[in-house]
């Protein structure tokens, strides 16, 4: 078994995830990874899989990886996810379902599997799930992407509550927008309107996600589960 | 089609494993009833043996295995119901086709 704690990250080709991997590795965290595709950068203590968040065949297979190589997983942290902004009255139908697929779909394979996994072992673990302010402020434009993440927070509630038996608690972050490529495409107006309706308006960074995710892996947080904290004072 | 003997010691290496994290008695038989009208285990239970199962199963024949696909969920005979039925169930999934 590694000595070393494990965390499973995914989505971490680019953006949040990479920025996540480079921060737990220097942190000795043993960190292991996944995207749809493999990432143009490698660094010492971080292993990457290639996997689709929603093929479940795939996500075994990552996990029966990381239990013969680790025998251990400590913190998952489900990052992997897509948005798409548009009217409904323009939303094909394979947009929503693939929004569905990642997001909710990936989310709930990897709570599952890493449960199993984290519930080895009497230390059992952390799962950190990614929502969305977009959900509580009711986003014109983002009906697919704020109905999945609302999923995701109800799943983070009832996971809580079916993993604490295995010491597992699930939490999850919900940032405000932040400089990635998932909110590239959305004008500047609308941006702007957004974070005026927080209660701090300005852009997340991802020190302001990571600070919340460090706050839940926390020794200490083991009494901390089934909650969503939401950045700017949404 | 995999030993049906090697699948069974699995099994029954997994049901130990329960018994000493669970401080539970399940005997290691084919007739030991699991789950419902006297049922070795509860539905907590249920999950903690799956687990396990599971794990004993994909580190004993190296492929990731799932028992709680739609097929076991919903066979009107579920998997579930003996010790036997969970070594027949495993066997015929680790015999299909990948």
């Amino acid at each position: 078994m590694n000595p070393q704690r494990v965390m499973l990250i995914t989505g971490t080709r680019k953006g949040i995830g990479r920025f996540l991997v480079e921060r737990y590795v220097a942190q000795g965290w043993s960190v292991v990874g996944c995207s749809r595709g493999k990432p143009d950068w490698t660094l010492a203590g971080y292993e990457h899989f290639e996997a689709d968040v929603a093929d479940e065949k795939a996500v075994k297979a990552l996990f029966l990886a990381l239990r013969k190589q680790h025998g251990r997983l400590d913190a998952l942290i489900n990052n992997a996810g897509i948005a798409s902004m548009n009217h409904v009255l323009l939303t094909p139908i394979a947009t929503l379902q693939s929004i569905l697929s990642t997001n909710v779909v990936g989310t709930f394979l990897f709570c599952r599997e890493a449960a199993r996994l984290m519930s080895q072992d009497k230390r059992g673990g952390r799962i950190v799930n990614f929502a969305t302010v977009a959900t509580p402020l009711k986003l014109e434009g983002e009906a697919a992407y704020a109905a999945s993440k609302a999923a995701v927070v109800s799943l983070t509630e009832i996971l809580a509550r079916e993993f604490a038996p295995f010491a597992i608690t699930v939490n999850a972050v919900g940032p405000t927008p932040i400089e990635t490529d998932l909110i590239r495409s959305v004008p500047k107006a609308k941006m702007d309107a957004l974070i005026a309706r927080q209660a701090v308006p300005r852009m997340g960074t991802m020190e302001d996600v990571a600070n919340v995710i460090d706050f839940f892996l926390r020794k200490e947080s083991d009494f901390i589960t089934g909650q969503v904290v939401y950045l700017g004072g949404v | 089609m995999p030993d049906p003997q090697k699948v069974g010691q699995s099994v029954l290496a997994a049901l130990a494993e329960y018994n000493e994290a669970e401080n539970a008695q399940v005997t290691p038989e084919a007739d030991t009833v699991l789950l419902g009208p006297g049922g070795a285990v509860d539905s907590l239970g249920l999950v903690r043996l799956v687990m396990i199962v599971e794990r004993q199963v994909e580190d004993d024949f190296g492929v990731p295995v799932s028992l709680t696909d739609e097929k076991a969920m919903s066979q009107r005979n579920s998997p579930f119901r003996s010790v036997g039925a969970l070594i027949e169930y495993i066997a015929a999934q680790l015999g299909e086709p990948r």
